[in-house]
């Protein structure tokens, strides 16, 4: 599955970085804190949060996620817009809560990674 | 081959570069995604330690073909208790920093799970002075 394939899907916006709606989308990861992110999300992840600062694009690339679903319709701080635009990271944003788009994301057979 | 960066506390804007730049240097010169990865979880722990914790500092690393040194040394605080800095959960961060997600007590942890050495050493009124070592899996010849 692609980064576009979920747009509709989990009903969000394209905040920035469209030049990466073609990632594919391996796994997916669901945490609002950053260490936590960076510790146990893998390359490929979708990453779904309530955090929508600058910051959250900087742990996107180095972990080398798929995309941001910034969910709960928090508004994307426009540093972090920027940001993603730089790095090709998609920033999405919806309405949904969390647990939603989680849910719909798992439903189409988005999973989490269990196990190492 | 070494590379240095400057980290300013408070900084928010610029923190996490320090990392990025190592993880594309290392992707550069040839090394594992795998070992990126751990090299770049410890450099971004270390440099956020020093923008949330720290006045400013360093961040240098050292790239050999056997293994990767990564420092962050800082003038700031210090830690008055390093056991109880290095348990999982322990944080002494603002609430403002805790609502960015930052704040959860796993950087030191996170930095030691992921490095093959692991040394901390901290005055506190001076400073903070992290060690880190990645061993680079050998290319095949025993020495
Ligand atoms: N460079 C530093 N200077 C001063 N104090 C530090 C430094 N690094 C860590 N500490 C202290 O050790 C505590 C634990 O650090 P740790 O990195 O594990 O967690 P954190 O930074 O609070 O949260 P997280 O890393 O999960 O965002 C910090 O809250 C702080 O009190
Ligand atoms: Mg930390």
């Amino acid at each position: 599955m692609k980064v576009r394939d979920v747009l509709d899907m989990v009903e969000c916006t394209v905040e920035a970085g469209t030049s990466g709606l073609d990632n594919e989308v391996k796994c997916g990861y669901a945490s609002d804190l950053l260490s936590d992110v960076m510790a146990h999300a893998r390359d490929g992840d979708i990453w779904v949060t309530v955090q929508a600062h600058e910051n959250i694009i900087a742990v996107a690339t180095l972990v080398g996620l798929a995309a941001i679903v910034v969910a709960g319709g928090v508004e994307c701080q426009p540093e972090a817009a920027r940001r993603a635009d730089e790095e090709g990271i998609p920033l999405l944003r919806t309405r949904l809560p969390a647990f939603e788009v989680v849910g719909r994301l798992y439903a189409a057979g988005v999973r989490g990674r269990t196990g190492s | 081959m070494r590379l240095e960066c400057k980290v300013t506390g408070g900084d928010f804007q610029a923190a996490g570069e320090a990392a990025a730049k190592l993880k594309r240097t290392l992707r550069q010169v040839g090394i594992d995604a795998e070992t990126a990865r751990r090299a770049a979880i410890v450099a971004y722990e270390a440099e956020m330690n020093i923008v949330i914790h720290a006045f400013r500092g360093v961040l240098s690393v050292d790239i050999s073909p056997e293994r990767i040194e990564i420092v962050a040394d800082d003038e700031g605080p210090g830690i008055p208790d390093i056991p109880l800095a290095m348990q999982e959960g322990y944080s002494t961060a603002p609430e403002h920093i805790r609502e960015m997600g930052f704040g959860a007590g796993l950087g030191l942890p996170n930095m030691k799970r992921y490095s093959d050495e692991f040394h901390i050493e901290s005055t506190v009124g001076r400073g903070t002075n992290v060690r880190m070592v990645i061993n680079l899996p050998s290319k095949g010849s025993l020495t």
